[in-house]
This record gives structure tokens, sequence and C-alpha cells, in this order.
């Protein structure tokens, strides 16, 4: 089985995000970068897959040069090979789901799994246009039944599951009130929500490795994409900051304040 | 005249999910702005019955598609049949509420549309032609107002950030289509609905969430949503631990909620928490550790143990009845 998994670089979550003055972007200094976490379980359910199926996990990165930390650390996790697409300047989901697309007409994978959102965008989109663009089907927000301290969570067992003809994939998903199955017919595009899966940590050994495993550059150009991005951004803002609150001494300060002040109860 | 069509959503049960109500409301302001007609799409295997409780929201049709094929819901199988109906109507704008089902069906319908597109929509500016949203980004912590440029703009609508719309604006005009099912590569195979007797997360009006600091014991924070009849939420390292289910989780990549009355006891407050919770009207913090982060979002903070706290607030909240 051959799996095209995502590591787009993103900001650290517990990185402290702030707008610049005037309104054109973030204050990149002093802040740190990772692959996006939901992208990092895709790598993770990739890799439970094909220690099962047999195969090969291949990771595909956007951006400039630094990227490739992002692509090491997927392979140092034991994706076999990489593809970089080398693109700096803006991108948008649209552009993103139209490089991935000719980057899995290439590589003809079984089976694409990315992150449902990137942390940075927050959009929630690419899978599903990359699922339109390759007219195949989707399964997003896949996720698992059993708690994150489960036996099946223990020993690394994927939860998405090939169905016993292996010509599709069974994923459960989390929805609104409840969890939805799909069975997808492959080749087939997975979206991961939180709960699919604890990543795994690079080994030492694996991040020996990885410097070793090749990685492939491609360019927008190379892939024959026009990458104008079809959303422009205005401007960012911080969100309005809320008036400091009180600390009160007691539940009786509490319930008064709650019904006089608030007029909550 | 330019068009913004709004997707309602039917429940697994067949009802209306209500936060179609809300995304009707945003698609009405910017049918105002964009000098628009507001249009509803509902399509699904029997949606007759919900089409009447659009028919008062101020809209001027509701597009009607049933069809067997449509009985349960894939984005495979929705897609086409939207993207059918947003065509013949030449829509400039289609919307849908931030749901689970409008997150997964509207980015594969703007693919199929050629279209850019808004996730999470907070509000909208602009006139005419010239409209911007603003949605939220880095979980919260920047709000970015974009344009999009493709002739047909897609957005998804957070609930919580627009009221809902009302029964007694108009008479929209009911009309009834037969769509075309293409066939889908994916095949449903169930639902298992997680049943509760309290209010959904999303719509309560009180919200109680615990944290690490319950060390997964939810007794109080349970007893204390049933006497206010309020819903029941928790952060993430609860539901990580797989101390209480994962539908629960308040967040940036769980439900975000904006009650009148949030109860935080024992969460600590972390920005991806925050995230979720940040809109809510009035914030109670119930903390041991008087440093947590939660108390610089709380209106009101109690640096106490929360087994201590919860039943002593409970009892007087009682008296108040």
């Amino acid at each position: 089985m051959k799996i095209l998994v995502t590591a787009k670089r993103v900001e650290d979550p517990e990185s402290k995000i702030k707008v610049k003055p005037d309104g054109s972007g973030i204050v990149q200094e002093g802040l740190k970068y990772k692959i996006n976490p939901f992208d990092e379980i895709g790598v993770e359910e990739g890799l439970r897959l094909v220690a099962k199926h047999q195969g090969e996990v291949v990771v595909v990165s956007i951006g400039g040069k630094e990227v490739q930390e992002q692509l090491r650390h997927a392979l140092a996790m034991g994706a076999h090979r990489a593809v970089w697409v080398n693109h700096t300047g803006p991108l948008d989901q649209f552009g993103i789901a139209a490089l991935l697309q000719k980057v899995t007409e290439k590589e003809k994978p079984d089976l694409v799994i990315l992150g449902k959102q990137s942390i940075d965008d927050d959009q929630n989109q690419v899978g599903q246009y990359l699922a339109e663009f390759l007219d195949w089907g989707q399964a997003t927000f896949a996720s698992k039944v059993e708690s994150m301290e489960s036996e099946q969570e223990k020993n690394k067992v994927p939860a998405v599951t090939l169905t016993a003809d292996g010509k599709a994939v069974r994923v459960i998903r989390e929805v609104d009130n409840g969890l939805a199955t799909l069975e997808c017919q492959l080749p087939a595009v997975v979206t991961t929500d939180l709960r699919l899966n604890t990543p795994r940590y690079a080994s030492l050994p694996g991040i020996m490795k990885a410097k070793s495993k090749p990685i492939e550059e491609l360019t927008p150009e190379k892939l024959g994409v026009d990458v104008t991005p079809k959303i422009q951004i205005v401007k960012l803002a911080s969100p309005p900051a809320r008036k400091a609150g009180i600390k009160v001494p007691d539940v009786a300060t509490l319930v008064d304040k709650l019904r006089n002040e608030a007029k909550v109860v | 005249m330019p068009i913004v069509l709004i997707v309602a959503e039917q429940q697994p049960d067949g009802h209306l999910r209500k936060a179609s109500l809300n995304a009707i409301t945003a698609g009405k302001q910017l049918a105002d702005k964009a000098g628009a007609e507001l249009h509803i799409a509902l399509i699904g295997k029997d949606p007759a019955k919900v089409a009447d409780e659009l028919k008062g929201t101020g809209a001027k049709a509701v597009h009607v598609g049933a069809a067997p094929e449509l009985e349960h819901y894939l984005a495979e199988t929705y897609a086409p049949v939207l993207a059918t109906l947003a065509t013949e109507l030449k829509a400039d704008f289609v919307g849908m509420a931030s749901t689970a089902q409008g997150k997964d069906l509207l980015p594969r319908l703007a693919a199929r549309l050629k279209a850019a597109m808004a996730t999470d929509v907070t509000g909208l500016n602009g006139s005419g032609g010239d409209i911007t949203f603003n949605r939220p980004m880095w979980a919260g912590n920047v709000f970015a107002e974009v344009k999009l440029t493709t002739p047909v703009k897609v957005f998804t609508v957070r609930a919580t950030e627009f009221a809902a719309a009302g029964s007694g604006e108009g008479a929209a005009e009911v009309k009834t289509f037969t769509p075309k099912v293409e066939a889908s590569k994916t095949k449903f195979v169930e639902f298992k609905e997680v049943k509760s007797a309290r209010p959904e997360l999303t719509e309560a009006k009180v919200v109680i969430s615990g944290g690490r600091g319950t060390k997964g014991d939810f007794k109080e924070i349970e007893a204390l949503a049933d006497e206010l009849g309020a819903a029941v939420g928790a952060s993430r390292a609860v539901c990580d631990a797989g101390w209480v289910p994962n539908d629960l989780q308040v967040g940036q990549t769980g439900k975000v909620v904006a009650p009148a009355l949030y109860v935080a006891a024992g969460i600590s407050g972390a920005i991806q928490h925050l995230a979720g919770m940040k809109s809510s009207k009035t914030i109670v913090a119930i903390n041991k550790d008087a440093e947590a982060p939660i108390f610089q979002v709380a209106d009101y903070g109690i640096v106490a143990d929360l087994f201590k706290v919860l039943p002593e607030l409970r009892a007087e909240l009682h008296k108040l009845k």
C-alpha cells in the first residue's frame, strides 16, 4: 500500500501569536516552528497502516527551504521518502490542493492522509478540495472509538482499517452528536482529527536514517500549477480583549455577582 | 440581482440542525450588504417537513430537493447536487453553518464551483460587489479580514456569532426540484448517536466544563449542570485521557461555544481551550492555581478546590429557585 501524507510547517501551537501593528502579518521574531499537529497524526496513521499491510509512506510539504525540517521530522518518524514543492510567497487552500493534486497524480498513492486543518490558517479545506479535484472519495475528521489509553493505542494499531478485499478503507468520523462510519473505495482521501492516534517520537536511529533519505524537489512551474491566490488577506487584527475580571473570596459573593451584576442566574 | 444561497442542514433524526438558522441570519446580513436576494437550499431523502420551518426566515425562496439516494449524508452525493443548483440559480455566494457537515461538504462544493472559500466566518464587511469576510486564524488569536476573488464565493458561518433567524418574516416560496444523484465511491455504513439528556453544547445557554483538575471525576460538574439545565464541556486533556467522550471537548479543535454563562472548573486555560469559549458572555473560573491563565479571561474567579466550590455553588443556586 502506498500512502501520501502531508507535513505543513506551522508556528508551534504553544507560541504566542502577535499581529504586526500595521495588520500586514504576524510578528515572526522569536517564533518556533513545527509540523502541523494534525499532519503529524496523519504521518503516524500512515506508518501504522504500512506496518500492517506493507508498502511505502511518502511525505510532501510545500514551502521554502525551511520546510525540509518538517520533511526530515516525518522521515525520522519512519516515512520512506519525501517530496518538497519549493515555493515561497503567498499560497491559499485552492493553490495547495491544486499542487497536491499534481503530486498525487505523479505518485499514484492508494491513500492520501492530511490533517483536517492546519493550526495557522484553520481553514479545514485542503483534503476536501483535493478529493474533489481528483474525483476520489473522502472521509474527513477520522477518529477512533477507543480512548487514548486503549490497548489499540499502546499497540499502535491503525484506526483507519482496510476492508477484507483490500479495496476500500473503513473510517470512523467524528461528527455532531456522534460517530459516523464510512467505507471509501481506494484510492481515497482521509483527513485526521485529534484523537485518531498519538504520534510516536522519532528515535535516534530514526533521526540518523532520515538524513540519508531522499527528498525530491519540485516547483509549481514543474507541476504546471498557477498558484496565484484567490483569497486576499486584507488585514489581520488581534481579537478584542476581554475586560479584566475580579477574584471573589467565596461562593456566596460569586452567586451574588452572577445574580445581581451579570444577571445570568 | 446577485444571489446568496444558504444550505440548511437536516440532522440524522430528520430535524433541522439549529445552527442553520444562524447561518441564515448571516446570509441575510450578506444579502443586505451585497444588494442580493437570499435563497435557501435543503436536500435529503425527506426534507419537505423541515422546509416549512424555513419559510418564515426572510428568504425569497426555499429550494427543496428530495431523492432516496440522499438518505444518508455524503459529501460526494450532496456536493454535485448543490453545485448544480447553485449554478442554475447563478448564486454569487454559497454559505452554510460551520457544523461537522458544513465543514465536510462546503470545501468539496467550493472545489466543484472553482470557488475560493472562507471558513468559520464571524463577521461581514463592505457593500455591493466589494464584500469581505472576518474569520479566525491561529486558534482565534488572530482575526483576518479576507476577500475572495473567484466569481462564486463560498463560506461557512460560526453559528455563535450570529443570532438565530426567526420564523415570522414573510413567506418564502417553496420550490421543489428533483436532484440527479451521482454514484458515490463512498458508502455510508452507520451513524452512532451519542445521546444525552442535556442540551447540545453549542446551543446551551449555560456550559459547565471540567479540566485536568477533576482528575476524571465529573460527578460534581454533572450535578451542577443538571441543577442549571446546562451542557457539560471538557478541556482537551480530559478528552485525550479518555475520561469523557470526545464530543464534549471545548476548544479550537473541538467545539466553539458562546453561552451566557461558562463555568470552567479545574481548567488551566490553554490557548486552544480559550479559543473555544472566549466569546461566552460571562465566564467563571474555579482553579486551585491562582496563576492559571484561565483567570485572565474570567469575569469572576475563585481560587479554591473545585470539589469544595461546586457542591456549595449548587446548593446556593438551588436556594434561589
